[in-house]
């Protein structure tokens, strides 16, 4: 007490001041410190179960769940992309991906038995072309709808406050789920099954052609979009922008049309996911972008958004937690342990796996 | 005659109560105060779900003018809010019935309503401290993201832990709160008494009280608006960086207005858990977060007024039109003379089935559309209508030194 009634010498000074920092470390510190540990504990708690179950079920059952997850994953990364280039461009959380990954799904179910693919011919080279017809129809037809949307939708927004676009991107969201609503109706629609069913056993785990048609596809479109946005004049327009769009502005680039681009590409590859989707699980319902849409997301923020390499890992990276989770616990906690990712990432390292320096604005 | 007007007119500009706050403060004053008559005159003596309803509303205007603390005054985009409302009325569940006895408790709880009011607030403030403390440092987007997660968390949570929750059924046969002393009279069809120990189950009873509440919180958020801590608030939201060089301790100060949100958020849940007598995990997902959510900012952000108005024609919206438009398309069908177009036939679910399915894409256009239109919500407040002006018509630079910079 003494001490502390002293004119503020230096002696005084440092030892209030590191008074003042234990108080604070004593009230502040413990209970995050307490929270770290915990969460640390139940982690590992949690790897440890899994672990014993992994053992008990044996590698067969192992392979099967981690093939199931990689073509699942590469099905969120194609959707993450979309998020992360979005995000990555105008900092913009766009709730209405996910459905228009949805919509891909339905555009390519109305489109097939237009082009007479149908389910007599599957696993035949007959199916080959009118697949290809497809797919490419409905990226376009995804994309020219995001572009729309961004033109309708966000762009009037992209000086008023943040929350804003975020408000008309969930609107947007309900619109295109209200759509596909009224086009089909509440009920799990089948998707026509086109794809061989052959299949080979490794290891007491059998492979479909399926799987490998899902990964090969999607990471032909993963390779095509890094090199795009690598080597194109758009691609380092868009990374330009990204940086400084004043900048970029004042370089002679067209901002509007480089957004534009991004949500077109993004769309294009949601679109893809969307036709994948069907093709590999042989149905669709209208409102499955929402919770798609929220793992892709946090395939995104796991992978570090912005990134575009983060977004394929974490999307990989989530397809083989969510395959985990079903396979060796319930399926029914597969979605708080996605969010409890989530969250833990964002707590502990905001920037993802990969990182990305994203400015505070 | 046109003196007459001028002279109205004069009043009106220098008169200090032409603020359309206080304007309307006193037309919902009124309207709360007549509301009940005025249904039981119009739908003579059987308007009880109405005024049921009506109370059922009151709790979404509570959930508004919480949120309204986060989002509106501190800046916070919290898209999880229904977490908390969840927390309130599953925490009224556990300390006001018999339901704990079937848990591994093994002893049934019976806290009044009042102190449960109380706790389901001190709750699920206490959850919003937890989950504000290590978040709350993140960049404004990142917050979003994690109140969207722990909203999704939440309710599964309570439908996963069958053995505390029960699940999917939910829990039922909640307390029903008790006044010591009540007032009947004329206005609940009764003659005039003073009734003793009096069991709260008359949707009158609970509109009174609900009224009552709402009144109580207007007058608590108004006063922390223009406290220390309200101002501090606003520091933040417009400029974080400068806030904390004026001295304001941010993360202190947003964690306290994320924890009074969700003690709003909690004390709705738990009327709204003793109303209902039930809770399942069904009521509280991601839509209700995003309803609260649009009502906030269509009745105008950081505006008490303005929020309540919104909540309220929201409500209105969602739960009283969107849900009738079905049988009126019905009905206009038969009216016009086409009643084939009700039939169902093949892929067609008839006309009230086709309106039922309508009801994302209204929602949906609501949002849009009032976002685009009148970003700044139907009554905001004067400085957030000022911002918006000036974000959305760039000005010329030399104004914008004097702005805030993006």
């Amino acid at each position: 007490m003494e001490g502390a009634k002293l004119a503020p010498s230096r002696f005084g000074g440092e030892v209030v001041g590191q008074l003042r920092q234990a108080r604070t470390a004593f009230v502040a510190a413990p209970i995050g410190r307490i929270l770290s540990v915990l969460v640390l504990l139940m982690i590992v708690y949690v790897l440890f179960v899994l672990l014993t179950r992994i053992f008990d079920r044996g590698g067969g059952y192992f392979l099967q769940i981690m093939i199931f997850g990689v073509a699942n994953g590469a099905i969120y990364a194609l959707v993450a992309l979309g998020y992360t280039m979005v995000y990555g461009i105008i900092e913009l959380i766009n709730f209405a991906h996910g459905d228009l990954f949805t919509l891909g799904g339905f555009i390519s179910l109305f489109l097939l038995p237009i082009v007479g693919a149908d389910e007599s011919k599957a696993g035949t080279a007959a199916v080959i072309l009118p697949l290809i017809v497809v797919f490419l129809a409905t990226m376009a037809i995804c994309g020219a709808i995001n572009v729309t949307i961004e033109r309708v939708a966000y762009r009037p927004l992209r000086h008023a406050p943040r929350v804003a676009p975020l408000i008309t991107a969930i609107g947007m969201s309900f619109i295109l789920e209200g759509l596909m609503f009224l086009w089909k109706g509440p009920f799990n629609l089948h998707y026509p099954n086109l794809l061989p069913a052959a299949s080979f056993a490794i290891a007491e785990a059998t492979i479909h052609l399926r799987d490998i048609f899902v990964i090969v596809i999607a990471v032909i479109l993963m390779i095509v979009l890094s090199i795009f946005v690598s080597r194109s004049t758009l691609g380092k327009a868009m990374r330009a922008t990204a940086q400084d769009q004043d900048a970029t502005e004042l370089m002679g680039i067209d901002i509007n049309r480089t957004i534009a681009a991004t949500f077109f590409i993004g769309a294009v590859l949601a679109g893809a996911g969307g036709t994948i989707f069907g093709l590999y699980y042989n149905t669709v319902v209208f409102d499955l972008g929402f919770s798609a849409g929220l793992f892709a997301f946090t395939a995104a923020v796991f992978g570090g958004i912005g990134n575009i390499q983060g977004a394929a890992l974490g999307g990989l990276l989530i397809g083989i937690i969510i395959a985990f989770s079903d396979g060796y616990f319930e399926s029914a906690w597969t979605q708080v342990v996605i969010f409890g990712i989530l969250i833990l990432v964002l707590v502990f390292r905001p920037t993802g796996l990969l990182g990305m320096r994203v400015p505070e604005k | 005659m046109s003196r007459l007007m001028a002279s109205i007119r004069s009043t009106w500009e220098h008169d200090p109560r032409k603020d359309p706050n206080e304007l309307v403060y006193v037309l919902l004053g009124i309207g709360a105060l007549v509301f009940p008559l005025a249904v039981q005159v119009a739908t003579r003596g059987s308007g009880s779900f109405l005024i049921s309803q009506a109370a059922d509303a009151g709790v979404y205007v509570l959930l508004a003018i919480g949120l309204n603390v986060v989002v509106g005054f501190a800046g916070l985009l919290d898209l999880g809010y229904a977490a908390f409302f969840a927390i309130g009325a599953y925490t009224y569940a556990f300390v006001a019935s018999d339901h704990t006895e079937f848990t591994p408790i093994h002893q049934a709880i019976h806290i009044p309503f009042w102190i449960a009011l109380l706790v389901g607030m001190f709750a699920a403030a206490g959850a919003g401290a937890v989950l504000g403390a290590p978040t709350l440092r993140l960049r404004g987007d990142y917050l979003a993201i994690v109140t969207l997660g722990f909203g999704e968390i939440v309710p599964r949570l309570f439908r996963n832990l069958g053995d505390w929750t029960s699940g999917v059924n939910g829990i039922s046969a909640l307390d029903t709160p008790t006044l010591p002393v009540w007032l009947n009279g004329p206005w609940s069809g009764d003659s005039l008494q003073l009734v003793q120990n009096f069991k709260i189950i008359d949707p009158l009873a609970y509109y009174v009280i609900m009224v009552i509440l709402v009144a109580i919180c207007i007058v608590l958020v108004s006063n922390l608006r223009r406290s220390r801590l309200g101002r501090a608030w606003m520091a933040v939201r417009e400029d974080e960086v400068a806030a904390a060089a004026m001295g304001v301790n941010t993360v202190g100060v947003k964690l306290l207005a994320f924890s009074i949100g969700a003690a709003f958020s909690g004390f709705a849940g738990t009327f709204y858990g003793a109303k209902l007598s039930l809770v399942s995990p069904e009521n509280f997902g991601f839509t209700v977060s995003i309803t609260i959510l649009i009502m906030v900012v269509l009745g105008g952000m950081g505006n008490i007024p303005g929020v309540i108005v919104g909540s309220l024609l929201i409500y209105y919206v969602i739960f009283n039109v969107l849900p009738g438009l079905p049988n009126m398309a019905a009905d206009f069908a038969n009216s016009i003379g086409a009643p084939g177009l009700n039939t169902p036939s093949g892929e067609y679910p008839g006309l009230s089935g086709e309106v039922q399915r309508l009801k994302f894409l209204i929602f949906g256009l609501i949002l849009v559309l009032t976002m685009l239109l009148r970003p700044q919500g139907l009554i905001p407040s004067r400085q957030r209508a000022e911002e918006l002006q000036k974000g959305v018509h760039e000005d010329t630079v030399i104004e914008d030194l004097n702005a805030e910079t993006t």
